[in-house]
């Protein structure tokens, strides 16, 4: 496996589907990474909508994105799973985070970060902490059964907001 | 630089929720929501931790609202302060998990006239929002410790990422003693 891409790293480029359209084939709903240059960006990579110990981290992150916009961060969880099926899972939680889709060519994005497990076929559960150049703060790989909670992005983002009241 | 370790930021003290000693061996945190089934199920298998410890275990309890997914927690938390206010805190918590599924806010008071907590005080807390701010910095604690969902439990200041079932759970913190 390729490794996890590390703090001081550009982060790689991507532009992935945030919506399903109104019907399969649709030129949907795009979210490029560098539409947020100068904001922070949380990138969080997860197995699978549906999954419990996904489901719980999600519920996390929809509970704290307040938080997370106070530190002029935007959030965007990522998976292999597809657009419609990202839009039933937000749907069913009553979730409000973009949730995008690594879908095609499966796992591109997650290889480019060093995140995918090629093995299973879906992406590891690693965070990533960007700050508002482009440029990876902090990375994690959590073992992929534990919910990495999110203390650890507040504390990226908060070292980041330091810097910036120094400048 | 950031350690990747999951402890309390916010060290167990006498402003807790707290059955036992903070002496205590083993000292559990929970981070709990009343209306999250999870937390309901984890009601019970906390009783017969505690009952099996006895001394040698201190429980502090702290609220965890998933207030997104469950329309009923935060207004539960705010209730359960309330009734701290006349030293019923743990009747109180008691009661809501064994009524999960009637939370709404007239069930409240329910509960607070059942403990006998004088309801104009209790109405008035929760009309005024007097607790809303206490149980946002127990949540944002939670946060910042590492919480990932409810419950989340810490055992002498570090998250406890493993299973909390009874058997499971007993046989860790047998560990410990």
């Amino acid at each position: 496996m390729s490794e996890l891409l590390q703090a001081g790293t550009t982060a790689p480029e991507f532009t992935l589907q945030s919506a399903a359209g109104s019907s399969a084939g649709d030129q949907a709903d795009h979210v490029k990474l560098s539409d947020f240059k100068g904001k922070n960006v949380i990138l969080a990579f997860y197995p699978a909508d549906w999954s419990s110990v996904c489901g719980d981290q999600l519920t996390l992150y929809n509970e704290v994105l307040a938080v997370f916009e106070k530190y002029n961060a935007e959030f965007l969880g990522i998976s292999v799973d597809g657009a419609f099926c990202h839009q039933a899972f937000r749907e069913n939680r009553n979730f409000k985070l973009t949730l995008l889709s690594d879908f095609e060519p499966k796992g591109a994005v997650a290889k480019q970060y060093g995140a995918y497990r090629e093995k299973d076929g879906f992406t590891e559960r690693a965070l990533f902490v960007i700050d508002g150049k482009g440029i990876i703060r902090w990375s994690f790989l959590s073992p992929i059964e534990v919910n990495p909670g999110a203390n650890h992005i507040i504390e990226a983002l908060k070292e980041i907001q330091g810097e910036q009241k120094n400048d | 630089m950031i350690d990747n370790a999951n402890d309390l930021t916010i060290a167990v003290s006498k402003k807790d929720h707290i059955q036992g000693s903070l002496d205590a061996p083993i000292v559990l945190v929970e981070y709990g929501d009343f209306e999250c089934v999870h937390c309901g199920r984890a009601y019970g298998i906390l009783k017969k931790i505690q009952k099996h410890f006895g001394k040698d275990l201190a429980f502090v309890y702290r609220s965890f609202p998933l207030a997104e997914v469950h329309p009923h927690a935060q207004h539960a938390a705010e209730a359960a302060e309330a009734a701290d206010a006349s030293g019923k805190f743990w009747e109180y918590h008691d009661l809501l998990f064994e009524h999960q599924d009637a939370l709404d806010d007239s069930y409240l008071v329910d509960y607070a006239n059942e403990l006998k907590i004088p309801e104009n005080d209790f109405v008035a807390a929760m009309e005024k929002e007097q607790y809303a701010d206490k149980v946002q910095d127990s949540f944002m604690g939670g946060v910042e410790s590492g919480v990932n969902g409810t419950p989340s439990f810490f055992i002498n200041g570090s998250r406890y990422d493993g299973d909390w079932e009874y058997e499971p759970f007993m046989e860790y913190l047998s560990s410990l003693s």
